[in-house]
This record gives structure tokens, C-alpha cells and sequence, in this order.
């Protein structure tokens, strides 16, 4: 028998900083004073349960969960992977959010003022669990690309917005899946803020293999987690 | 150990979290898996409301912040496996909230007052903050200032410097409509919030 007795630090060279050069509102708002180490109590140790019960019937389904009177415009995809601790193991059973901008890159948010057309049969959020081997699979079509503020003609690359919870507080993680090819990556503060050897981690690859003939392009991307360390406990 | 797979790189959650993380919260119609209400009047223990504002650099007030709370019941206790006394059934113990809907910007979370895990520590709430213009989350802790003795041995509280131990501390307000507990979270300057390394 094991005990959870920890998990693995963030690594901080996997991630971005919270201070970025090219993201300009990193600016004002990551922090600047050093973190102050924690080890992990119960208090972390645990964390939310989100599993198959937090699911509507239609929510791995972004082509349908919004539509009034027809399908979505754009193209269809499926996007399919594992969710992996550091080790590889499968993190099964968790829950995974997601929120994307329609094929015109106009999202729903009241906010978004992005002179491109909202799609009335496009809802743009939605989400999906893990099965018991750590696989994931949700339906939605391709995100536009759509201009920010951050500088002079910036765009954000296609992208889809994915936020996962794992099995505690610690392994947490909001992140953006992006699309094979696109030329937008190179130019993206957000993407380059992420440092150069872990950057090919956050984009999709094109998969013939979970393409449906007909149907949908597919897309392969496995998201890794950080992973529990365990002692062994006296039976 | 076998070989190690690299972590997937964190992303900011953006400006338009809200339709997807925290759909009722802000009318979008999807039903949300958690809100700022994590307890009613039947939940056992004292009821409490948490509230405040997150301030940036300049001291501005931010309008989109989501903020996650992660506790345990009025016994100590957490609803999730790695606790084996486990949660009453009721509470989960989860919340979420984002400063867009409220006149002040404020994160409001109507929940209960944790009880101490048990293993030394004072009473404490989890706290995650996201925001458009932070890459990565940031992790701290909202420990209570009616909690004076239990802080004063808590073994986190203590490894941070007396100076910024406040910026921890969430202060209480009994008013008509209750006990408020007000905790800012100031990302940066003098009175910047304590973020941990967990
Ligand atoms: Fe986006």
C-alpha cells in the first residue's frame, strides 16, 4: 500500500514566468515578490471532485450544445488525448472545461467586441472527463484567430482554452491547446512566453487516425500533469 | 524512476473565462459545476461571507479575476479521497467567482467557517487567482483574524516573515447581515499578498 504523500514541484522551466517582456499586462499584475515555499498538507493534498456527474448530457459536444436551428458554421473537429501524470500514469475521472472563440474568432463573452459575426448555433464552451485509462474526447469546430490589444496588429493564434483540476489542489492547471502550421505562433507574446523547450507541448498535432471519414478532422493532444510521489505505508 | 514526461506549460485564462469557467454567475447559459454559494442555511456550521478585491500594480481594482476557494466543513474535514473521515454530504467545499459582476469588482463566496484539519494547523481557506495578464495561477492561503492563538502556532503562517503574515490574515466585520471576513489579494507594492511555492 501507498500514501499520497506529495507531488512533484510545478517546474518552473516548463512553465511561463509571471512576468513577461512581451505580454504587456503581465506587467502590473504577476507577482514580484518571491514565492514563499509550502509543503504539501492535507489542506493540498485534496482538492476538488469533479467527475462524470458534473456532465450535461450534450457538453463534450460544442457543435450542439449551443445550437438553435442548425449546425455550427466552420470546420468540425474532434479533439481527443490522455490526460498523464509526469510518469505517465493516467489521471482518470477528471474533469476538463473548455471555452473557445467561434470560426470567425468572436467570442460570446459580452466583452469581446471583435468586429466578426457571432454564431447563433455556436455556444462556444463546454466540457469533459476522463475515462478510467485518462482518455478525453470533445466535438467543437476550429477557433479563428482574433485581434488583442498587446501591441500594434497583434492576433491571437487559433486556440482553444482547456482548464483541468487532476486529483488535488496542486495539480491544478489552465492552459491553450494550438493548432499545428500556424503561422501566428511565432508572433503570439502568449505562446513565446512559454519557454522554448516546452512550447511544442501546447500544440495539437493533426491525427489521420482519430479523423472521421466524412465527418471531422481530428486532433491528437495529451496534457501532462504533475505527478504524486508516494510512500510506502505499513500494511 | 521511469521517464518523466515534461509538465504541459500553463496559459492564461484570458479575458473571456467567464461563459465557460463561471457560465451563471454572469447569465451565459451553461450550468456551472461551482459557483460563490458553497453553503445554505441547512449546511452545519457557522455561516460566514468572504469578500474583497484584487488590486494590480497601480492599485487598481481588477474587473476579471477569477478566484477558486478549496476548504474543508465546519469539522475539519475534506470532501475528496486523500481525507478518510470525509465531508458531511452537503458540502463540497468548492467555490469560484469572478470580479466582473459586482458594482465593486468584489469576489463574494457564501460558504462556512473551516475547522481545523487537525494536524496543527489554524483554520484556513485555499485560494487560487487567475486573471487575464497572469500566465500562471497564483497559490495563497486566507487564514482568520479571530484565530489569534491557532495562527500565532499554525506551521505555514509561521514560515512566512512577521512583516507580510497580514496580508494573510482575512478580518472580520459582524454586521445586520452577518460575519463578513474581508480579504484583498494585492498582486504587487508594499502590501503584496503572500504567494506560495506549493
Ligand atoms: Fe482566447
Amino acid at each position: 500500500m501507498t500514501e499520497v504523500t506529495g507531488y512533484g514541484p510545478r517546474d518552473w522551466g516548463s512553465h511561463p514566468p509571471y512576468v513577461d517582456q512581451g505580454y504587456k499586462s503581465t506587467a502590473l499584475r504577476g507577482p514580484t515578490k518571491p514565492l514563499i515555499p509550502l509543503k504539501a498538507t492535507l489542506s493540498e493534498l485534496t482538492g476538488p471532485v469533479y467527475g462524470h456527474d458534473s456532465l450535461g448530457a450534450l457538453d463534450a459536444d460544442l457543435t450542439k450544445n449551443g445550437a438553435k436551428n442548425g449546425e455550427p458554421l466552420g470546420e468540425r473537429i474532434v479533439v481527443a488525448g490522455r490526460v498523464l501524470d509526469e510518469r505517465g500514469r493516467p489521471v482518470p475521472n477528471t474533469l476538463i472545461e473548455i471555452w473557445q472563440a467561434n470560426a470567425a474568432g468572436r467570442y460570446v463573452h459580452i466583452i469581446d467586441q471583435h468586429a466578426a459575426p457571432l454564431d447563433p448555433n455556436f455556444f462556444g464552451g463546454g466540457r469533459c472527463v476522463t475515462d478510467s485509462e485518462g482518455c478525453y474526447r470533445f466535438y467543437t469546430v476550429k477557433p479563428g484567430a482574433y485581434p488583442w490589444g498587446n501591441h500594434h496588429n497583434a492576433w491571437r493564434p487559433n486556440h482553444i482554452h482547456l482548464s483541468l483540476f487532476g486529483p488535488s489542489y496542486l495539480t491544478r492547471l489552465v492552459t491553450q491547446m494550438y493548432f499545428p502550421g500556424d503561422p501566428l505562433l511565432d508572433l503570439d507574446p502568449i505562446f513565446l512566453g512559454t519557454p522554448a523547450k516546452a512550447r511544442d507541448r501546447l500544440v495539437a498535432k493533426f491525427s489521420l487516425d482519430l479523423t472521421e471519414p466524412d465527418f471531422a478532422l481530428g486532433y491528437a493532444f495529451d496534457i501532462v500533469l504533475r505527478g504524486a510521489t508516494a510512500t510506502p505505508v505499513e500494511a | 524512476m521511469a521517464d518523466t514526461l515534461g509538465q504541459t506549460p500553463s496559459q492564461t485564462v484570458g479575458p473571456y473565462f467567464a461563459y465557460g469557467l463561471t457560465p451563471e454567475q454572469y447569465g451565459y447559459p451553461l450550468k456551472a459545476i461551482a459557483g460563490g454559494r458553497l453553503a445554505d442555511d441547512t449546511s452545519e456550521g457557522e455561516r460566514i461571507r468572504i469578500e474583497g478585491q484584487v488590486f494590480d500594480g497601480n492599485g487598481a481594482v481588477v474587473a476579471d479575476a477569477m478566484i477558486e476557494i478549496w476548504q474543508a466543513d465546519a469539522q475539519g474535514r475534506y470532501a475528496h479521497p486523500a481525507d478518510p473521515r470525509g465531508s458531511n454530504s452537503d458540502f463540497r467545499g468548492f467555490g469560484r467567482f469572478g470580479t466582473g459582476t459586482d458594482p465593486k469588482n468584489r469576489f463574494i463566496f457564501d460558504t462556512v467557517k473551516p475547522g481545523a484539519v487537525g494536524d496543527g494547523q489554524a483554520p484556513h481557506i485555499n485560494v487560487i487567482v487567475f486573471m487575464r495578464g497572469m500566465l500562471l495561477h497564483t497559490f495563497t492561503r486566507l487564514y482568520f483574524s479571530d484565530e489569534t492563538e491557532a495562527n500565532a502556532s499554525d506551521p505555514v503562517l509561521r514560515t512566512v516573515p512577521d512583516s507580510r503574515r497580514e496580508t494573510l490574515i482575512a478580518r472580520r466585520q459582524d454586521g445586520p447581515t452577518g460575519t463578513v471576513y474581508r480579504f484583498d489579494i494585492h498582486m504587487q507594492g508594499d502590501a503584496e499578498t503572500v504567494f506560495f511555492d506549493a
